[in-house]
């Protein structure tokens, strides 16, 4: 099918583009979830606002022991990036999961997070390196956790003015080691299930995907790792809130497998 | 809008809608029928084309979107329709229909330009945002493998 109309403004500034955001009109990033679902026209906004040109938020930086991700950073820059692969490791490890080469060319980080499908691959990414997003609306800017962000299926605390600008990721502690496993149908395709792990000493980050209706830390898991656990019985503690027999067993043996593939 | 883009190194000026897709404005616009349109919400690709010499669906684009950009289509894959690509797809049998040949060739060509010597494996995971349904995948891997020792490196 094909889109609705609407109109189209490719905003030439944050504060133009910010201004002209509300309910019945959507920010255009990357486009390869908005533009399905309007030539599918489950999406029939007034007003498109093309963000495409603000390169203000086109940028991939270290700030201190900080990565900035402007959320217009295509998933292909994040996927070549040697900045990224050196500091942020599980960023490069997950980003390559996301769609096709296609799609991450122009696909981009904000997207990823705001459209928060509850498959995507870099919000549980994310959510396991403990990143902070931040927003901006006429009414100033604040910033979020990924547990105060992603709400359900879809669904973000981001108001229908606001426009998500930038994530932080900390570095990971050091001596941690990191990886992302799933399972998908084929590669590219969206995932049935999906953990990110970042284990070393003292330290355990793990997050789920396909376990409930947003990206989930594993907090029992984490707990038992750092005291000790075996990946096997972390594994378990993370999947046992599963109700599906199945999902419940396949998330345990993703955990598995991304606990033993991230020890450092 | 007003839309000014350079296709296959020609310049191109047009009047479209903004919820005009790129997809269909290479094909009714521009007459450049080579780029297919399958299912158009970016599983397929079917409709592939290169902007600014990366692969792009074009479907999931706005016409409006690549004002002022440079995009690439089959048509300017090579003047003489024998890119070793190309070459190859006929010489291994890597196409039966041809619908989705187009976005094979334009998600490939980058692949085969970069990556002399790709196993298998990276060649099925470089097709795998490309879907073909009738010769099946064995002759295109063939094929990809071949392009990429005679152009790679």
């Amino acid at each position: 099918m094909k889109p609705a109309p609407f109109d189209y403004v490719a905003a030439r500034s944050l504060d133009e583009a910010v201004g002209l955001l509300g309910e019945d009109a959507k920010a255009l990033a990357g486009g390869q979830s908005l533009v399905p679902l309007l030539n599918f026209r489950l999406a029939r906004p007034d007003l498109i606002v093309d963000i495409n040109g603000l390169s203000e938020l086109d940028r991939l930086e270290r700030d201190d022991g900080l990565l900035r991700i402007g959320a217009l950073t295509r998933q292909s820059a994040l996927e070549r990036s040697d900045l990224v692969a050196a500091g942020w490791p599980l960023l490069s490890q997950a980003v390559r999961f996301v769609g096709h080469p296609q799609i991450r060319s122009r696909g981009t980080v904000g997207g990823s997070v705001a459209h928060a499908d509850p498959a995507a691959e870099l919000p549980v990414a994310l959510a396991a390196l403990d990143a902070r997003f931040t927003a901006r609306s006429p009414r100033g800017r604040r910033t979020l956790g990924a547990a105060e962000l992603f709400i359900g299926p879809l669904t973000t605390a981001l108001e229908p003015d606001e426009l998500l600008i930038e994530i932080e990721v900390p570095r990971p502690p050091e001596g941690t080691g990191s990886a992302f496993v799933e399972h998908a149908r084929t590669h590219g395709d969206f995932a049935v299930a999906g953990a990110a792990a970042v284990v070393g000493p003292e330290h355990a980050a793990v997050a789920l995907l396909g376990a409930g209706p947003a990206p989930a830390r594993a907090g029992a898991a984490e707990s038992a790792l750092v005291d000790g656990a075996e990946p096997g019985e972390a594994a378990m503690l993370a999947a046992s809130p599963v109700e599906d027999g199945a999902r419940r067993a396949l998330i345990a043996e993703l955990v598995r497998r991304a606990i033993e593939e991230a020890a450092p | 809008m007003r839309l000014a883009v350079r296709v296959n190194g020609e310049h191109y000026e047009a009047e479209v809608e903004p919820r005009t897709l790129l997809s269909d404005f290479i094909r009714h616009e521009l007459e450049l029928t080579g780029t297919k349109v399958g299912c158009e919400h970016g599983v397929c690709g079917a409709c592939t084309v290169q902007l600014e010499g990366e692969p792009v669906r074009s479907c999931l684009m706005l016409a409006v979107q690549a004002n002022g950009r440079e995009i690439r289509t089959i048509e300017g894959l090579a003047a003489d329709g024998q890119h070793p690509l190309q070459r190859a797809f006929h010489e291994h049998h890597a196409l039966q229909c041809g619908f989705c040949t187009a976005g094979f060739l334009m998600s490939l060509e980058p692949f085969v330009r970069e990556n002399p010597e790709p196993s298998e494996e990276q060649i099925r995971e470089a097709l795998a945002g490309n879907l073909c349904r009738c010769t099946g995948y064995r002759g295109i891997v063939e094929a990809v493998g071949q392009a990429a020792r005679e152009t790679g490196g």
